[in-house]
């Protein structure tokens, strides 16, 4: 079997548009909201989630001969914890500022859904190889709703992205004026509505 | 005991696990069709939460804490691996009891109760109580004790359930109105959401 055959290039393509983990499956939505205030922060979770993602689903699918079928949610976790703890040292180590502004939500990528949804339904009956391409895959679906959020949240709320303000100065001179309700924690959820709208109306067989 | 009952009242409002912190989205969202499966998780997340919150706090103080254990040695990194443990086999505790003394909510709840634990609102509670630990006393959210630790995971608990008890309730109504097609479902539900966490918004003024 050749590195991207058909089945493993789907394993890679599928989640980023057709069967997307956030908007198609509904899994790990708590951080895709908590996060997207600014885009930096939503592009370091969108980073973290995608390598957790990956390398949990090649461990899991590595050992998944030997994981007795009764505890395997706890070797699950077990695992995800283990490269969680990993990720959130290495960021408090080279990036402070994102992993405080992040707080507890590094932690919750434990209990992230995308993780147990992926292990579960797909590295434990699946090779390596393939598990770890549908864990990138998933990652990156994740990442992208994450971007689309924080890119629309950071744009309309505070006129900046990745902190370098992009609305001219003259626009603030003629009365333009910083949207202060995209900063605030629901109008994630109404983005997020809309980009599942958005979504649903150009792949016109999902709905 | 004011402490306590601000606590407890900020808990169900202001710092709302569903809208202010967005814990435990996946089985909100996914069992809020109905108004009776709703309050039955909404009760056993906050059984849960009762009984994780507290024994983590525990740990947290006498085990893995600065200078606790072994002088010198902070043993905080460790903390996911130990509270999703814990929260594991409390999860486990509590589907063994329900299916013992109440086999129709277990049958009701279904995959739902193993679920709980992974509900980020059980481990985002006790990841909150870690950094609410080392708040100052006479911050209105700190968590200088066991029974403050009780009250929040009550409050929170409670919280919770509200906010799944009243999605659930708007879903059924739902049901006859006339929605867009490609907005029907999960779209228009994510809006509703985001205008119940504006209206829980307000309560952010809120001074105790």
């Amino acid at each position: 079997m050749s590195m991207f055959s058909k089945a493993n290039k789907e394993a890679l393509i599928n989640p980023l548009n057709l069967n997307n983990p956030v908007v198609m499956q509904v899994l790990g939505i708590c951080s895709a909201l908590a996060v997207t205030a600014k885009l930096e922060p939503a592009i370091v979770m969108g980073l973290s989630v995608t390598i957790i993602t990956a390398f949990s689903n090649l461990i899991i699918s590595i050992i998944r001969n030997s994981i007795p079928n009764r505890i395997r949610i706890i070797v699950q976790l077990v695992v995800v914890a283990a490269l969680v703890t990993i990720v959130s040292q290495v960021l408090k180590a080279f990036a402070y500022d994102v992993s405080v502004q992040l707080s507890v939500y590094v932690g919750l990528i434990i209990t992230n859904c995308i993780l147990m949804g992926r292990l579960e339904a797909f590295a434990m009956m699946n090779k390596p190889w393939p598990s770890f391409l549908d864990g990138i895959g998933n990652g990156i679906g994740y990442a992208i709703i994450l971007v689309i959020v924080g890119f629309f949240r950071e744009l309309l709320g505070s006129g900046t992205l990745l902190n370098m303000q992009v609305i001219p100065d003259w626009c603030y001179e003629h009365g333009y004026v910083n949207n202060g309700m995209m900063t605030m924690p629901a109008m994630s959820l109404i983005i997020v509505g809309c980009v599942i709208w958005a979504h649903r109306a150009y792949n016109k067989e999902l709905s | 005991m004011e402490h306590l009952l601000s606590l407890f009242v900020r808990s169900i409002f202001v710092d709302n696990m569903i809208f202010a912190f967005f814990l435990g989205m996946c089985s909100y969202l996914a069992v809020s069709k109905t108004v009776k499966t709703a309050l039955g998780l909404g009760v056993a997340v906050t059984f849960v939460l009762l009984i994780t919150v507290p024994v983590d706090y525990l740990l947290q103080v006498y085990v893995l804490g600065p200078d606790c254990l072994v002088e010198g040695v902070d043993l905080s990194f460790l903390s996911f691996i130990l509270f999703i443990a814990v929260i594991a086999a409390m999860v486990q505790l509590v589907e063994m009891i329900v299916e013992r003394f109440s086999p129709s909510l277990y049958a009701a709840l279904g995959i739902f109760l193993p679920l709980i634990a992974v509900n980020c609102a059980i481990m985002g509670a006790s990841l909150f109580m870690q950094q609410r630990i080392t708040m100052p006393d006479t911050n209105s959210q700190a968590i200088t004790g066991i029974w403050d630790a009780v009250a929040y995971a009550l409050g929170s608990g409670i919280g919770w359930l509200l906010a799944i008890t009243c999605l659930a309730a708007i879903r059924e109504k739902m049901a006859y109105t006339d929605v867009p097609r490609p907005l029907q479902g999960l779209g228009i539900t994510f809006i509703t959401v985001g205008l119940m966490a504006m209206a829980f918004m307000c309560f952010s003024g809120l001074n105790l």
